[in-house]
């Protein structure tokens, strides 16, 4: 039913930023937060509306000298993407 | 108001409190006045409002706001009384967008203009969540003893101009609660991203009223299926938050997430409260940031201690399976209708006293034949003269 974005960039809705006493990223939204782990984090830092989605999955695997990640980051942007975080 | 939706996922179910263990706050509540041009029924602040009417300065709201960034606080909401009539709201709202917070704009719209609302876009605002208090214009103007409904219409299609997100928030009450579906079609029309359907919360303004705001159980189920008709009909389009009242639940709300457990508010005259009701509460000194700081009120103070996790609780909240899920609900509720805030919320169907908030809703539907009768003699507005008229007669 909700189908990702070829070039997936956070919604205006939310804002995403580091918090140093919780030592994690949080995403900020009107009256609410959720807290976000290192993967889903590294995510969407990538998620600005330039990068298709393979490329994000490449720059990733690069970055953490890891291979097979293509189908945790479809996963997590299905999920995100189902929560409304895309626009 | 609503109770903030803040729940981070690794939230403490409420441990029995040694002060290593305490979370730190994350929402804070700037009340920055209780001045408002409206005079809602069902409004939350203190009745005896009048009496705490000296304000703090902008240097030390400055100092509020960055001791709490300090402590972790994140989220961070001006509201009052109607925040607008602050002359430093704007300064105010750039200085917590420095600081890194999430700012929410909490207002009734009287008094926002364009040039105001482009500044403050430009100031860094996150969010602006604006009030109405129907969909139609005799009710708006009725419910707030105001003729504010047209203005509160520009004021909206301004907001939605400078691209904020926006909250619309609509107070639910016996006199709005069967026009659910045209407010949910105003929220589609204005394009708002959130409606909140608050169901009034009987506190303050609303307790005062309660017998002439408190809707029949028909009322709300009918509610509740238009909602869940939209919901399956708009999709994500716009959200809508729409919860039972507590007084047609068995079980109560986790009132605050938790006493001293997320949110941290501070009253115009500096009052640091653990819940924007509990000056309802007897017995308790709130301590006040113009003596106190921020760590030592959240951390060290009786008043943020007093029910925090499980510790103070009586029968049957004490040996209760679900006393990390609910906390026992309110305990300004648990005051207000039973005399003591340790006892159980008696919204709750294990407390002995839940037979009195039933007897409550049965009288709504015996009010309601009556309700022509009644209609705009007996309600109790939020006005200077009427706080003034409370607070004098509550004085020791």
């Amino acid at each position: 039913m909700h189908t990702v974005p070829e070039k997936p960039a956070l919604s205006r809705l939310f804002r995403m930023q580091w918090e140093e006493t919780q030592n994690n990223y949080v995403l900020l939204y009107p009256e609410g937060m959720v807290k976000l782990n290192g993967s889903a984090a590294e995510i969407l830092k990538r998620c600005d509306g330039q990068h298709s989605v393979p490329a994000i999955v490449e720059e990733l695997e690069q970055a953490f000298q890891a291979s097979g990640l293509r189908a945790d980051v479809d996963d997590f942007l299905r999920a995100a993407s189902e929560r409304g975080w895309f626009v | 108001m609503s109770t903030p939706a803040l729940s981070p996922p690794d939230a403490p179910a409420s441990p029995a409190s040694p002060v290593s263990s305490v979370a730190p706050p994350r929402w804070l509540l700037a009340e920055l006045t209780y001045r408002c041009p409206l005079h809602c029924a069902f409004c939350y602040n203190p009745v005896d409002y009048a009496q705490h009417s000296t304000e703090l300065s902008t240097e030390q709201w400055f100092d509020v706001l960055r001791q709490a960034r300090q402590l972790g606080a994140v989220q961070l909401g001006f509201s009052g009384g109607e925040p607008l009539v602050r002359d430093d709201l704007e300064e105010l709202v750039g200085e917590g967008r420095r600081l890194g917070f999430y700012t929410n704009l909490i207002t009734s719209g009287i008094g926002l203009t364009e040039a105001c609302l482009s500044r403050m876009k430009a100031l860094g605002l996150d969010h602006i969540q604006l009030s109405f208090q129907d969909s139609t214009r005799e009710m708006n103007d009725f419910l707030s003893s105001t003729k504010t409904f047209d203005l509160k219409l520009r004021v909206a299609r301004l907001i939605k101009q400078y691209d904020y997100p926006m909250v619309l928030n609509v107070v639910l009450h016996r006199y709005n609660l069967d026009h659910v579906g045209r407010i949910i079609d105003m929220a589609l029309e204005m394009g708002v991203e959130y409606l909140e359907l608050a169901n009034t919360q009987y506190y303050g303004w609303g307790l005062l009223n309660r017998a002439q705001l408190m809707p029949t159980r028909e009322q709300v189920a009918r509610a509740e299926a238009v909602v869940n008709e939209y919901r399956a009909r708009i999709g994500n389009k716009v959200r809508i938050l729409f919860v039972v009242p507590d007084y047609f639940e068995e079980r109560p709300k986790a009132c605050m997430n938790g006493w001293g457990s997320v949110f941290l508010g501070v009253a115009p005259d500096g009052g640091a409260l653990p819940c924007h009701a509990a000056r309802s509460l007897p017995g308790i000194v709130f301590p006040n940031v113009r003596e106190v700081s921020l760590r030592d009120i959240w951390y060290g103070s009786d008043a943020f201690n007093r029910y925090r996790g499980d510790g103070w609780m009586k029968s049957p909240c004490s040996g209760c399976s679900e006393k990390r899920k609910d906390f026992g609900g309110c305990r300004c509720q648990a005051y207000a209708l039973t005399g003591d805030a340790r006892n159980a919320d008696p919204v709750c169907g294990k407390s002995p006293r839940h037979g009195e908030v039933q007897a409550v809703v049965m009288q709504a539907r015996t009010a309601l034949e009556e309700k022509q009768r009644q209609e705009g003699r007996a309600i109790m507005f939020r006005t200077d003269a009427n706080s003034q008229r409370i607070g004098a007669r509550l004085a020791p």
